[in-house]
């Protein structure tokens, strides 16, 4: 009897607790910070000053026109842009305070932890199981087969892939179908237990149907990873992101949750161009 | 409109455009109604008010386009941001037309059995129904130009509508007290004011429509209000 009431009353008081918790709960954490991120490829300054926070655990859309420098930023985010020569990247980024352009950082392991997928899939013309298997395998995540196997099978159960291919693993991934290839390179890049992935534009090449379930993906994914998307259609940012941000001529004009950046935008040049009216 | 510039497909313009001149259409429709409606009963015209519960029709038509036309603009353009809410605004503003035209051909229902009654003088309905006039007028210009000061300006107006239906309840009461047999012209005069009165809430709903539909926020809700006539006590002694 006393025992029951002590668990009564520490379930009490742990709702107590909640309740006091739960504004704070609302506030999303920042993942990303950037701060006056500028973008040189040789003399042409493709980003100016880019301030923008990504919270984590949400879906973050990068939106504009072609050139505005949205890819450009998305690449910043794991130092894809250290592989061109000329792509020179001032200002701080920092991923939980820690700032990834840091030398001390080791660049294969910032990819693991951010990673991405692009545009046109991209599978290693390699086996299913080897796509997915390989980023555990050279980073060391797994000691024995079945923890590999483990990995594997949870990674494209977690992509919405595995009913799809449990039957033929071993059958090379380039044969599967353009969602389907889409969906192995996202459980490839969720095999190495990123926090970050990045997307860009990851339906572009695909049907609607695939393209849904994609757009379905990523909003489960969002219960687990912070998510970056750069995507041309304005519809799909709409969909699936919790905040937008509208990159124009370099610029970070705007950036606000989704739902007011497209009923009610506070800049001209963002009501413009969702609006479709950029000449 | 709130936004002078063009889109790139240019069809969209057009439909938009259409969207405006139908809803224009339907607010100078319910005007002519009202008005008909009122010289109906003043001039004890049942001909007249025949032609305006007939003509009630005509606005339910319009209404209907305006919801098809928002229907296609809504599946195959996907609006966004202020095109978005012009198009749901349109919408809204549509439904208030088309219960401000109710009340028309109410009011024009009543004219044919107050013709059949002794005449009772009441002159705050005329102005009362001119008011409103103007208010829904105004706020069709408002709707048109996305001109929210306009907008705002009719919104404070309908205070002095409901001041002048309580003036004329007042009134009435007096009259059916002094003799019974006023009470039957007076109840529908009663109502018909009631009509009017109603005629000048849609004006402000459309007003606060124009509103979000240009700002993208919501008017407050303390609008400004004339006393609520069910407070009004008669003196029977008096």
């Amino acid at each position: 009897m006393t025992r029951h009431l002590e668990l009564k009353t520490a379930v009490m008081n742990k709702k107590s607790e909640d309740q006091t918790e739960a504004p704070l709960r609302n506030v999303p954490r920042t993942k990303i910070s950037a701060t006056h991120v500028d973008v040189f490829y040789g003399e042409k300054q493709a980003l100016m000053d880019v301030n923008l926070d990504i919270n984590e655990r949400e879906v973050t859309a990068l939106i504009g026109p072609s050139g505005c420098g949205k890819s450009t930023f998305l690449r910043c985010l794991n130092r894809m842009n250290d592989v061109i020569d000329i792509c020179r990247v001032k200002g701080d980024i920092l991923l939980d305070d820690r700032n990834i352009y840091d030398r001390a950082i080791d660049v294969v392991q910032l990819r693991a932890l951010v990673g991405m997928v692009f545009q046109k899939p991209n599978p290693f013309p390699k086996s299913i199981y080897e796509n997915v298997a390989y980023g555990p395998r050279i980073h060391g995540l797994a000691s024995t087969g079945e923890e590999l196997d483990e990995i594997v099978m949870s990674s494209l159960g977690r992509a919405g892939l595995l009913n799809e291919v449990k039957d033929r693993l071993n059958e090379p991934g380039t044969g599967l179908s353009g969602g389907q290839q889409q969906r192995l390179c996202i459980a490839r890049a969720i095999a190495v237990s990123p926090e970050v992935i990045l997307m860009d534009e990851p339906c572009s090449a695909l049907d609607p149907i695939a393209t849904a379930r994609i757009e379905e993906l990523i909003d489960e994914l969002r219960a687990n990873f912070t998510i970056v998307i750069v995507t041309h259609s304005m519809q799909q940012a709409a969909r699936v992101s919790q905040r937008t941000a509208f990159f124009h001529l370099g610029n970070l004009v705007e950036v606000g949750d989704t739902e007011q950046i497209f009923t009610n935008p506070s800049d001209k040049r963002t009501q413009d161009y969702i609006t479709g009216r950029f000449g | 409109m709130a936004n002078p510039s063009e889109h790139i497909v240019k069809s969209y313009d057009e439909e938009l455009k259409q969207l405006n001149t139908l809803i224009n259409r339907m607010g100078g429709v319910v005007e002519t109604q009202l008005d008909g409606a009122i010289q109906a009963v003043l001039r004890r015209d049942p001909e007249m008010a025949e032609r305006i519960v007939k003509g009630d029709g005509q606005v339910d038509e319009m209404e209907q386009e305006v919801g098809a036309l928002v229907i296609r603009l809504l599946a195959l353009r996907q609006p966004m941001a202020v095109d978005l809410r012009h198009i749901v605004s349109s919408l809204k503003i549509a439904a208030d037309l088309e219960r401000f035209g109710d009340h028309a051909k109410s009011i024009a229902k009543r004219a044919i059995a107050i013709s059949q009654v002794p005449r009772i003088p009441a002159p705050g309905l005329d102005r009362m129904a001119r008011m409103v006039q103007a208010m829904i007028k105004d706020v069709l210009d408002a709707y048109i130009e996305g001109d929210t000061n306009k907008a705002i300006r009719v919104w404070r107006r309908d205070a002095e509508v409901d001041q002048l239906y309580n003036s004329l309840f007042r009134e009435l009461l007096t009259y059916m007290m002094e003799d019974p047999r006023n009470i039957t012209g007076c109840t529908h005069l009663l109502f018909i004011a009631k009509n009017v009165e109603r005629m000048g809430d849609h004006a402000t709903n459309i007003a606060e429509t124009v509103h979000y539909q240009v700002k993208g926020t919501q008017l407050p809700d303390d609008r400004p209000k004339g006393d609520d006539p069910s407070f009004a006590i008669a003196d029977h002694n008096g």
